[in-house]
Parts: C-alpha cells; structure tokens; sequence
C-alpha cells in the first residue's frame, strides 16, 4: 500500500468548488423550505456536508488500489441488496429505494452502486491486456453495467439507473472500443429501444414525452416541467432574490428543495447566478478531468473519468429537465439537492478523485 | 492527515511519472473528449436558460402571475329607478351567485356541479363554449339567486380538495314590480350575450355581467350599472388564500329618477287590465311622461330569472304579442283623434275660418264615391267646433278635399306625426304620415283625391302611435310649442322643444270643439268631470277597410282611441289612450278620464295641504299662458 504525499497535495480547488455548491445548496434549500413551519432540512443538509468532509478525508486516506481489490466483493454485496430490494419492492406497492440505517437515516443503495460500478469497471480495464477490446470482453463490460441497471430500473427507479449508462460509456471509451463494436452496439440498443418503450411505465413513459410539450397536459406529467419552466423563465436576469422566488414559495413548484432545487435557484438568482452555478461545475468537472490526466495508472484515470461521467450526467440531466431540455427523470443535481446519499456519494467519488491525485507520482 | 511518504525517492518518482506519461498518452485523447463533450453540455444549457430566462423573460412572468394571484370580482349593485317623487319602482335585493373559475376548472367536475346547482348540464357545456375564446381568467357566473340548498352546496365544496372552481360571491338581485307593472317602459336585466359583447356599447362589460336588455334599464344602462370592484389575493398551488393584495370595493350604478308618477302609473295599469292597448300621460308644458303603459305585459322578474326559458317562449309565442310596447311601438290609424290636427290645417291656411260651415247629409259623394258619416242621419249644417264636438266625418272629408293632403301633411308633421318623438326608450316607431311625395316615394304610385278624403278623418295610409298622438296634442294645446316626450326627469327637455308660428286663436277655437266632445254633448259626454276641465277627442278607427272584412267575411272590432288634455285652460296633463278592438272611442275616453281624474285630485290634494299650512283658500289656477278673451272654466 503507498502513501499519499500530504496535505498540500489534497485537490484543494476541487475541494473549494464542491463546498462552495454545496454552500449554495443548502442557502437554497434555506430559502424554499422556510415558509414551511418547522423546517429544518438545511441544517439536516449542513450535516450531510460536513459528513461528506468526513467522508472525503477517509476515502482520500486509503489508497485507490486497495479499493480496487475490494470492488469484486462491492459489487456482489451491493448486486445482492439491490435484488433484495427489488424483491421487496415487487410485493410492496410502489417504489422501495432506501435502506433505513435508524434515526431516520436511510440510505439508497442505487446510489452508491454507481460508486461500485466505477471502481468494478476501473478493476477492469486495469485488468486488460490488450490495447483494444476484444468482443468478449466488450460482453463482460456490458454485462456488469447492465445487472444493476435493470435491477434498479425494477425497482422503479428510471432515473438513478440512467446514471449507470455514463460509468459504461467511459469504460468502453478507455478499453478502446473499435469503431465496427460501436456501430453494433448502436444497432443492438436502436432494437432494444422500443421493447425498453413497451417495458415502462405509463407514468415514465408520459414524463419522457411530456418534456417535449408541457402544455399537452399541464394537469398531470407537465406539471413540473410547466411550473419549472415558469420558475426559471421569471428569474430573469437577476432573479427574483432569496426567499422572493415566488413560484416556490407558494408552493406552485413541487421537489423545489431535491429534484428541482436548480429551478428554484434559478427563480431566485436569476441567468446570473444560473451561469455562476453552472461555471462551478464547470470547473469542477475539468479539475476532476485533470486529475485523470495526471492519474498515475490507467485505474485512476478510469476512475477519475467515471466519475466525471457520472457527474457530467447529472448535472446535464438535472439542469436540462429544470428548463424542459431534457426529459424528467428522478436525478438530484449533485451537492445541491437536498439528501444524505447525494452528498455522500458526491465526496465519496470525490474522495476517490482526489485520492488518485494525491498518488499521482506514486505507483 | 496524509502523510508525505519519505521513502519514496526522487529517481523513483521520475520513472513512476515516465511510467504514468505513456499511460497518458494511452488515455490522452479519450480525456480530450470527455471535455470536449462536458465544454457542448454546458454550452447547451446556457443556452437553454438564455433563452429561457433573457429572451422569454415576459411570457414566463406574465405565466407566474397568473399562476398566483387570483382576483374575484365584486358585482356592483345596479341603481334603482325611482318614479317623480322618489318611491322606489325597481329595487335591489340581496343574493347570493356562483362563479366557475375557469382556470381551474376540471372537465369531471361539471357534472357533479351542474347536480348539485339544479344546472341543465348540457346547457352549462354550452355555455361554456360560448365563452371558450374568453381568457381564461376571467370567471363566469355560474348561477345567481342561489337557494339556500345551493348556497350549502357551493360552500360545502368549493374547498381545494372538491370543486376549487366554485366562488361563492355576493349580488345584488334586481326586484321588479309584479303584475305586469310598466314592465315595457322598465326593461329587464340579463346576462350579456356574445354579440352584445363585441358591441361598443358594452366595451366595458364581461361574460357574465348583467345588463340591461330593454326599455329604461337598457336606455339608461350606463348610468344604472356601477362599477364592479375585485378582490386580488395570492393563492398558492392549492388555490389556498395567502395574503390579500388588493381590494377595490364596487360602486353601485347611480339610480335614475323618472318624470313617471306612480300614482297615475297604477291608475293607468289598473285601467288597463285584461284589455289591448296602451295609454300615455305626459305634461305638455315639459314632455315629461307622467304614466306609459302597454298591454298585454309580462312579468319582469320572471324575465330576469333563471326560469326565463319558459316564460320567454310564453310571451314569443303568445299571439297577443305581449312584448310590443304599444305606447310608442303600435303603429295604427288614430281615427278622428286626428281631426284637430286637420282643423289645425285648416284654419291655419285660411282655406277654413271658425264660422265655416259644411252641411252633412250623413255622407260626401265624392267623384261617384260615397264617403259615410258615422251618423247616419247626418249633422246637417257643421261649423268646425261642432264637427270636432260631433267627430263629423263630412266636414272633415270636405275641408280635406279643399285643403288637400300636403297641407295636412304640413301641420301634422309640425305636429310630430310620421316621426319618432324621441322618448328615451329604445325601438321607438315612427307612424306613417302620408303625403304625395310620400306615396310617391312609398308605393310608386300617384296621390288621388280619395286617399285624402280618408286620412282627413285619420284612416287610409295614416297610422301613428299613441305616444305621437299625445305629444302631438300636447304641443298643440300648447299653442305650437312640442317638448320631445322624456322619462328620466331633468333631462333638459326644453332644448329639444320644436315650436311653429301658429295663431293662437285656432288654437283656442279647436281647444273649444275638443272641450265640447265630453262637456258641450259631444260624443264622450259620458266621461265629463263635474268641474269641466277634462276634454278629449274620441276616435273609433277601423282596423280594415270595410270592403276587405265584407271580402273575408270577417268582423274586426274597431280600435278605440281617445286624447285628452286638462285642465281645459293652461293644460297640464295630455293623455293618450288606445284600446285596440275596444269598438268605442267614447269608451277609451274613460280611461283617460280616470287618469286625468287622478292628476287632478292629486293636485287639488297637493294644494289644499299647502294651502292649509298657509292659510290661503284653494284655487283653480288662473289662465296665464294664452292671452286675453279666452275663456275660462266659469263662462263656459
């Protein structure tokens, strides 16, 4: 096992960055849940932080390497949890994603299986030894995204296993995959699509669509997006100012301090704070995107691009479906909204990124 | 924290960094595209906010106020239309309307609400889609003059969580006289129709508003209605109240105060009851309408109910019409109640003096045509305040065939026949004044020296309407000066007062042979007053030409007519009375001696009380307006 280099050599911007969203985050959360009696989530989130900090200084402390001995394991133990809940959400109506760890703590195992997919798949790649992917390899690639993708699209949960797909489509990046491999697979998933149509629900179904034309049914699926889009559209400029973002406070906009917290924001900050926000993740990803570049193995680079993937995905998702560009799906905006298993997942990956740095010049 | 590792050594680093560098250029590209990829996301979704939050800044704010803030509206009160004295005609009651928002409104919803408001479902979607291209803030009243049932309905469920689309607000319900009572002359109120609405008229109004549909209450519909204030509050998502943002509180419509008198009013109705016809009672000396009524009527406040459909259908259907206003809208022949404005002519081309005389042998050959008197027997020699006191037909046929139809067309025209009067009503009818260039005009076809002969005695192509004929008598006994005929009081008649050059002797000379018809043995002698001051020409006009009944072989009852004017000096009230098929101007002569008869005691009443508080002895007032040597009421 190496040894990281000190504290100088933590990634302090990436750091500075994440608190400073974070930060943002919880202001926000403040200010549309404060005409709530009692409310008390972003202090609950100012906790979630701190944790994460934690959380981050341990993940940091462990060299990348040993976690990449352990990802197997991960992997199974985390497979075998998501098929239980799958199983347990199957015989219970609705959804069943969280894991309750008592005290009200309750944890989302989907959540951090991107985590485990991320150092299975950097595992992986480390493990190759041809410069180019080979088909059978290409398979087990595809068949490690797509067991907990499907087991978590069971459960249901769309929108955390849409961020599975990002993980693979580094992996096969990095393991080199040939341009006659990516035409087939493109092939394959065009005649998967629309069995993966009839598979959906009819609520999932109606908010993919729904994006494209709110107004069809601003009663029901467009709803959100309707409110939403009203939400950024009257931010304006300079936005409406903290707490005075109307749509939120009178409640017209729903999820406004998890899924849609980047609505609200936008409704209070205006295209000011919107470019501000959106110029942090900015530069979160692209320090992250350095670290892979300085990544002492291919792992680390791995690691450090899945986990931008990952990030990028988010973002792109959650910022998209806030202002109708992209369809909704259940995706919190990484450090903003609102819950513990966003913000630990976020400083875990980050956590791994930063450890990948500080070993930089180790091997 | 991490500690620096002290083993590793600096050569070691260097090899582990070449190492590293060939790693690099293995992933060196694939990094490079990830950023590429991260620099097109972020690009998109500014763009997307740009566009969202810059270039459709406006839409999306606009979207957000109408999302919160709500506003109810507040009706005004309309204003209450008061007779001479100030009594109340039509009032306002309290009530209570529903109103469907229809922003909120949730297609399932209308069944169970039309239940529970007693709505005709499909009327209610049809209505609905009458106002489809309406914003969609702007509330529609559902229903007004709730029950009380329905009020517990509409209060029970307008909670978010059952029918958010129900208002409960506030109305003032219009209250109108029962029976019948002046309900031409007052209109009704009712919902705005969608022509109406695009109409300049209504600029102001909404779907749903009241206004006025006719007579006073669509005549004086701007100065009735008020204007409606609203209440503004921010609502959340639930359509919860939050915080009230703006009140403005209604302004009731200002009342109107008519020249009517409700006293002369109800002695006019009750005289009327059960017949066809119409009587008008205006003061000469203003044109102020004491009493306009019109029979058969309808009850205003079933008009203006929510049962409409089935009395509107009843009095559309109703061979009697009962919605013409007969008093300023039944175009008919006046029969001989035309004759003073032919003996008007007369005189006043010098053709006829007072001591002309006409003999009557109960008919008037004229050119093989023989033109009967009424009296068959004849009136033998005639002087034209006898002829008016008798209503002898020969004499008129004769001063008509010498004086010809363009002079009398020329003095009744003076007179305000063939014209509207200009009474604040709407759909006013203007009568038929025939002349040459008339039927010329008309009927293409030339004037011949019979169709004279008719009009002369006020049938042929003549009609008018019994408020032209009352004006008409008013401006005469006025000595030439006609006041347009107006309901609503101070509303400076005397502007629009025509006056002619007329020598006041013809005017007294046919005051006289009027006088005579109820107090000289005329042919009203049975309406006389005691005091003699009430006087009037009776007119029994046929309907159709005898020739035309004898064709079909039918019997039309003739129309009675009657107008009066008293006192017989200095005339203060003119009435004009039509009874259609009531066979007997004499008959109609009757009624206007009841309205007259009221004028007067009120009057008298009125005078006697003064006179009392001061201790002066009650008098007829003396002649003033016409000059010396006439007569008065003692030298008769």
């Amino acid at each position: 096992m190496t040894e990281s280099r000190g504290l100088r050599d933590v990634d302090w911007t990436m750091l500075l960055i994440a608190l400073l969203l974070a930060g943002i985050g919880i202001l926000q959360i403040y200010s549309a849940t404060q005409s709530e009696e009692g409310s008390s989530l972003w202090w609950k989130q100012l906790i979630f932080v701190g944790a994460g900090l934690l959380v981050f200084w341990v993940i940091s402390h462990f060299d990348y390497h040993s976690f990449l001995g352990q990802a197997p394991y991960l992997y199974v133990v985390f497979t075998v949890i998501l098929f239980g809940l799958m199983i347990f959400s199957r015989v219970v109506l609705g959804a069943k994603r969280w894991i309750s760890l008592g005290g009200g703590m309750k944890l989302q195992p989907s959540e951090f299986m991107k985590i485990v997919l991320v150092l299975f798949m950097a595992r992986f790649l480390a493990d190759l030894k041809t410069e180019s992917l080979d088909n059978v390899d290409l398979m087990k690639l595809m068949g490690i995204v797509f067991m907990p993708f499907v087991l978590v699209n069971l459960q249901p949960d769309l929108g955390t296993s849409l961020c599975y797909l990002p993980v693979l489509a580094v992996g096969l990046l990095l393991a080199g995959m040939n341009r006659q491999q990516a035409v087939v697979l493109l092939l394959i998933v065009m005649l998967v699509l629309p069995v993966g149509w009839f598979v959906l629900k009819d609520y999932q179904r109606a908010r993919l669509t729904s994006f494209l034309d709110p107004a069809q049914d601003p009663q029901g699926s467009g709803y959100q997006v309707l409110q939403s889009k009203i939400a950024v559209g009257s931010g304006g400029m300079w936005g409406a100012g903290v707490t005075r973002g109307m749509q939120i406070q009178l409640q017209f906009l729903p999820f406004a301090h998890t899924d849609f917290i980047f609505a609200a924001f936008a409704e209070e900050h205006g295209f000011i704070g919107v470019v501000t926000v959106l110029g942090l993740y900015f530069l979160l990803l692209m320090q992250i995107l350095q670290n892979a570049q300085t990544a002492p193995d291919r792992a680390g680079t791995a690691i450090c691009m899945g986990v931008a993937g990952i990030l990028l995905f988010h973002v792109l998702e959650n910022v998209g479906m806030v202002a109708g560009l992209m369809p909704v799906a259940g995706i919190p905006l990484p450090l903003m909204s609102y819950g513990g298993s966003n913000i630990l997942s976020v400083f875990i990956m980050l956590g791994l990124v930063n450890n990948v740095r500080l070993r930089r010049f180790l091997l | 924290m991490f500690r620096a590792s002290g083993r590793a050594g600096r050569e070691e680093y260097q090899e582990r960094l070449s190492l590293q560098r060939d790693e690099g250029k293995f992933a060196q590209g694939k990094i490079g595209l990830l950023q590429y990829v991260t620099v097109g996301v972020f690009l998109f979704l500014v763009g997307g906010y740009w566009n969202l939050q810059i270039r459709n800044e406006d839409v999306y704010s606009l979207k957000a106020e109408r999302n919160r803030i709500k506003s109810f509206p507040i009706p005004a009160a309309r204003g209450k239309i008061l007779d001479r004295d100030g009594r109340v005609i039509v009032d306002n009651h309290s009530s209570f309307s529903v109103l469907l928002s229809r922003e909120n409104l949730q297609e399932e919803h209308l069944a169970p609400i039309a239940e529970g408001l007693n709505l005709d479902y499909e009327e209610l979607v049809a209505r609905l889609n009458r106002f489809r291209k309406r914003p969609k803030y702007q509330a529609l009243i559902l229903k007004q003059e709730l029950t009380p049932a329905e009020i517990a309905f509409v209060e029970s469920h307008r909670d978010p969580d059952t029918f958010p689309e129900l208002e409960l607000i506030h109305t003032e319900r219009r209250v109108y006289p029962g029976n019948g009572f002046a309900a031409h002359m007052l209109g009704y109120v009712g919902e705005i129709s969608e022509s109406e609405l695009n109409q300049p008229e209504f600029v102001k109004n909404q779907p749903g508003d009241l206004v006025g549909k006719t007579g006073l209450e669509r005549q004086y519909n701007d100065i009735l209605t008020g204007e409606d204030g609203q209440r503004q509050v921010l609502v959340n998502n639930k359509g919860e109240e939050r915080r009230v943002l703006g009140f403005k509180a209604a302004v009731p419509g200002e009342s109107i105060q008519l020249t009517i008198d409700l006293d002369l009013q109800t002695v006019a109705e009750l005289a009327m009851e059960g017949k066809r016809g119409a009587v008008v009672a205006l003061d000469p000396r203003n044109g102020e309408v004491l009493a306009l009524t019109s029979r058969p009527s309808y009850d205003l406040s079933k008009l203006a109910s929510r049962d409409r459909g089935a009395e509107w259908r009843e009095i559309t259907t109703n061979p009697e019409k009962p919605l013409l206003n007969r008093a300023i809208q039944a175009q008919l022949a006046p029969g001989s109640t035309f004759k003073p404005f032919v003996a008007l002519s007369a005189l006043e081309s010098g053709e006829v003096d007072e001591n002309t005389s006409f003999g009557c042998g109960g008919g008037f050959n004229f050119f093989g045509r023989y033109f009967h008197c009424h009296k068959k027997s004849g009136h033998g020699g005639t002087s034209l305040k006898k002829a008016l006191a008798q209503s002898c037909d020969v004499y008129f046929y004769q001063v008509g065939n010498r004086i010809g139809i363009d002079q009398i067309a020329k003095w009744a025209e003076i007179a305000g026949f063939g014209k509207k009067t200009g009474i604040d009503l709407p759909a006013e009818a203007s009568g038929t004044l025939p002349s040459t260039k008339w039927k010329i005009r008309a009927l293409r076809e030339r004037w011949y020296g019979g169709d004279t002969i008719s009009v002369s005695i006020g049938q042929g192509y003549l009609t008018a309407t019994p408020i032209q004929l009352a004006h008409g008598m008013g401006g005469l006994v006025m000595g030439g000066v006609w006041h347009t005929p107006h309901l609503r009081k101070g509303d400076a008649p005397q502007k629009a007062a025509r006056k002619a050059e007329i020598d006041l002797t013809h005017v007294r000379t046919i005051m006289d042979g009027v006088c005579d018809v109820v107090n000289g043995g005329g042919t009203a002698g049975r309406s006389r007053l005691p005091n003699g001051e009430f006087c009037g020409k009776t007119g029994t006009a046929q309907i159709a030409s005898n020739e035309y009944q004898k064709a079909k072989g039918i019997r039309l009852k003739d129309n009675a007519w009657f107008v009066a004017f008293a006192p017989r000096v200095n005339p203060e009230i003119v009435v004009s009375v039509l009874w259609e098929e009531g066979e007997h101007g004499p008959d109609a002569a009757l009624i206007a001696r009841d309205v007259v008869k009221a004028y007067l005691d009120k009057r008298a009443r009125k005078q006697y009380s003064q006179g009392a508080g001061e201790g002066v002895q009650v008098k007829l007032e003396q002649p003033a307006g016409l000059s010396s040597g006439e007569r008065t009421a003692e030298n008769d």
